[in-house]
């Protein structure tokens, strides 16, 4: 019979390189699988992994697809750090949109200030939505992985209200889309002939205060500490309830922010699609990249792989759409079991054996 | 010559970092009580998780009732004949005797039927214990007892008790052995482990002394002195720690509690504490654990808030202060629990330093930290404390218990507080270091610092106190300066029985 162990003292390097072996190894099973259902494997990989990345174009697109999936994470790793478990952030990833939309449709044409406007509508949304589950937690203790999640739901039927209701474009042909920003609502672009605007430097900025707050301050140091212990946070007087808010505050607007960026950046305006899951995908990008804001600058390049793929192999290869969910399912699968077998090592016990000791131990 | 009940031979345990055990062999027979005696780390526990099938030996041999055997797990000892009291209890809290008892029994009983046994068997010792009253309602000894029964419900041939008198008053430990002298003479065998020699010398037929994962001896513990058998367990003498008379004695904190509950509903509330605590001297405080040690020490350090005007630091009221405000008054508290509350074994010592140093030894500047401070105060505590650590960066779960604890008191020591509040200060820490640990608390409190020890051991209480009291119940006894009183008086107050004022004396019962 199988059986895991404890190993009595876990591998640091291999803590690293789980993640590479993780990502290795989905590829292999991606590929695999794509032979299976009757595909060239060879030509799969080509679709999925090199056409992402063989023009300065496709980089950038790559890059740009990165940027929510690293703002969201590096969000959520703050709060993961400090045990809170914020899971919504697809939600107010949603919120922040609808608020940055909102200041685009009715304070669209100021240069600069529209889009500083935006910004702060969209993190103070997204703040506003991480609230709910922050006080259901520091007044009732309710589960903040349960309110967090049902909150998406609520999220998402509100954008489709709106966008069927009343933010709909009137000349929009009955499409569930607001009207296109204005161009002073739109983040600039950064390089010409690409699509990758100003939002690449919010990440930067966003992953190095993360890096600070983690790494330098003493209220990143407090946070941490309640995350390992309630009892030490105790006993070194930190409140847990103010972690729980400012864990939760700070996922929430950063998911905000990159809500902004989506609505002010490649699609231009707000619809029911807003996100194609980046909340959620965000949540396996901030372990893949354990939690620390330059693996999670790795980990969603290779997760924004796995969209571009996903999409690239529903138009080349003629795949359901649904193959980018299988990648992400398969990659955080393989995480947790590399993690698992870095702190376990699989023993074959064999329980008959056992038995029949026993058996002749007691004759 | 009669069959051996247990025979260990040249029994090994290698871990990847330490050799746990090395050719351990002892002998146990039917009718005997055999101690284990070695001071914490000697791998007493080691050798008993073997012989209970809890892990399996590297290399030696186990030869029960002269057949050898391997022991496959705790289910495959039970089914022998080895039956084990843990020093940690595993009951729920939330059951009845009765219901604890029948979870462990291997085949299904009807619970009456485990009701009449177990009244049977607390006759039969002496063993006190009623079927039908809920586990949370009863004393420290009280469970251990229904431990006791659980074991013998299962009728062992060897009976393994480890540390089973560190819960327990004088009292009850007197109770308790005679129980183990009836045990023993019915024929079961008893393992015995402990470190403390006047215990040994008193219950036991044979010791077999480890130290550092070797057998260091076998003796028959009555024809040894206190002093041969702290040689064989320690390899020298003990060290008595010295102290002068305390020189300036003034009051620093008050505590003025006339009841106070905590938010944990199986904890002891506080009921009339009216406590000073002077500067200059060691204030003992004695009492078996869970009867308020926690919800007082608390209640000092700030964790738990209360009225302002219950506790007062210099005249002032700051029962309404948290735990940083009044760190940053000098007001220090060590609790008893290093691996998970006083210190965090995922984090560097640099950052454990951190943990409670942030102010008072300056180690962050505007809300960032100073990494170089950092290591420089975690050095310190290193040095001055004579930790074995490679420096400020290795984690604080590489380190032993006794060289943490050795930390965590630098740390709060080079704070230089005003009142140091430490619980079970020398708890799991070998003889070498708690004798450095208590001379340290001595030291701090002859330096002006009003230091107040909680403990469970008497003879330390004795050694660093200059006055004692006791908590039992969630209520404190009188104070009494220590050469005024006796091992004998504290036991006895330990139960709760002290003189109140005139007030009916009540039995807390042990």
């Amino acid at each position: 019979m199988l059986r895991l162990e404890q190993r009595s003292c876990p591998s640091q390097i291999m803590r690293w390189l789980s993640p590479a072996l993780a990502v290795g190894l989905t590829v292999l099973t991606g590929v695999v699988m794509l032979a299976l259902l009757g595909k060239d494997p060879w030509r799969g990989f080509e679709v999925f992994f090199i056409n992402p990345v063989k023009s300065t174009y496709a980089l950038s697109e790559l890059m740009l697809k990165a940027t929510p999936l690293a703002l969201c994470a590096a969000g959520l790793a703050i709060g993961f750090r400090a045990n809170v478990w914020n899971i919504g952030a697809e939600g107010q990833f949603i919120v922040g949109a609808i608020c940055a939309t909102v200041v685009a449709l009715y304070f669209g044409e100021y240069p600069f200030w529209t889009l500083a406007l935006m910004v702060i509508a969209a993190m103070a949304g997204g703040a506003a939505w991480a609230a709910i589950p922050a006080w259901l937690k520091t007044r009732f203790n309710a589960n903040e992985i349960l309110v967090s999640l049902m909150l998406v739901y609520v999220a998402n039927l509100m954008v489709s209200w709106l966008v069927f209701g009343p933010l709909r474009d009137p000349g929009g042909l009955n499409f569930p889309q607001t009207v296109m920003f204005e161009d002073t609502a739109l983040l600039p672009v950064l390089i010409q002939g690409t699509r990758l605007n100003l939002v690449l430097v919010f990440v930067v900025v966003v992953l190095i205060a993360a890096y600070i707050l983690m790494y330098r301050t003493h209220l990143g140091f407090r946070m941490r500490v309640a995350g390992e212990s309630a009892k030490a946070a105790r006993y070194s007087g930190v409140n847990a309830k103010s972690m729980v808010w400012l864990g939760m505050l700070i996922s929430g607007a950063c998911a905000g922010l990159a809500g902004m960026a989506e609505v002010a950046g490649p699609m231009g305006q707000l619809t029911d699609k807003v996100s194609s899951g980046y909340g959620f995908a965000a949540i396996i990008v901030a372990f893949v990249g354990r939690l620390h804001p330059l693996g999670i600058a790795f980990a969603s390049l290779v997760m924004a792989l796995f969209f571009i793929g996903g999409e690239q192999a529903q138009q080349y290869l003629a795949l359901p759409g649904s193959i980018s969910m299988v990648f992400q399912g398969m990659l955080l699968f393989y995480l947790l079991a590399c993690d698992v077998l870095i702190r376990y090592r699989v023993a074959f016990g064999n329980l008959s054996v056992a038995k029949q000791v026993r058996k002749g131990a007691l004759s | 010559m009669p069959v051996a009940r247990l025979r260990v031979d040249s029994l090994t345990k290698v871990y990847p970092s330490v050799v746990a055990n090395e050719d351990v062999s002892l002998c146990v027979n039917a009718g005997e009580i055999h101690a284990v005696l070695g001071e914490n780390g000697a791998g007493k526990s080691t050798l008993m998780k073997m012989i209970y099938g809890v892990t399996a030996p590297t290399r030696g041999k186990i030869f029960w009732e002269g057949q050898e055997v391997s022991i496959q797990s705790p289910a495959h000892a039970r089914e022998l004949g080895i039956g084990m009291v843990f020093q940690h209890f595993s009951l729920f809290e939330s059951l009845t005797v009765a219901q604890n008892t029948v979870l462990s029994l291997p085949e299904k009983v009807p619970i009456d039927e485990v009701s009449r046994q177990v009244r049977e068997l607390s006759d039969h010792y002496g063993l006190a214990v009623d079927p039908d009253r809920y586990v949370h309602d009863l004393s420290v000894g009280e469970r251990q007892r229904v431990e006791i029964i659980r074991c013998l419900l299962q009728k062992p041939k060897l009976l393994i008790m480890d540390e089973p008198t560190s819960v327990l008053t004088p009292d009850a430990v007197r109770r308790l052995f005679q129980t183990l002298r009836q045990i023993r003479d019915e024929g079961c065998a008893i393992l015995y482990i402990s470190h403390k020699l006047d215990e040994i010398m008193e219950l036991c037929d044979h010791a077999t002394v480890l130290r550092a994962g070797r057998v260091t001896g076998q003796c028959i513990p009555s024809q040894e002195t206190p002093q041969s058998l702290a040689r064989l367990m320690i390899g020298h003498d003990f060290v008595v720690p010295t102290r002068q008379a305390p020189q300036k004695i003034e009051p620093v904190l008050r505590i003025d509690c006339d009841y106070l509950a905590t938010n944990d509903p199986f904890a002891t509330p506080l009921r009339n504490i009216h406590l000073e605590i002077k500067r200059g001297q060691v204030l003992g405080i004695a009492g078996i654990s869970g009867s308020g040690q926690l919800a007082l020490c608390q209640l000092i350090s700030g964790e738990i808030t209360a009225d302002d005007t219950m506790v007062l630091f210099d005249g002032k009221p700051i029962g309404h202060l948290g735990v940083s405000a009044r760190r940053n008054m000098g007001v220090c508290y060590l609790p008893e629990d290093r691996q998970n509350t006083a210190a965090l074994g995922a984090l560097t010592l640099a950052e454990n330093g951190l943990l409670t140093a942030a102010e008072r030894a300056r180690l962050t500047e505007h809300g960032l930290l100073r990494r170089s401070r950092m290591r420089e105060f975690a050095g310190r505590c290193i040095k001055a404390f004579k930790v074995k650590a490679q420096g400020p960066d290795v984690l604080a779960q590489s380190l032993s218990g006794g060289n943490l604890q050795k930390f965590i008191m630098g740390r709060e020591i080079l704070q230089k507080p005003r009142v140091l509040v430490c619980s079970q200060p020398t708890w799991g820490v070998d003889v070498g270091a708690a004798a450095y640990i208590r001379q340290a608390l001595i030291d701090l409190a002859r330096n002006g610092c009003a230091v107040v020890v909680l403990s469970e051991e008497l003879d330390e209480l004795f050694e660093v106190s200059d006055e004692i009291c006791v908590i039992a119940g969630g209520e404190l006894s009188p104070v009494k300066p220590i050469f005024q009183t006796s091992v004998e008086e504290i036991g006895t107050w330990m139960s709760g029985l002290w003189n109140r004022d005139g007030a009916e004396v009540e039995d807390a019962a042990a």
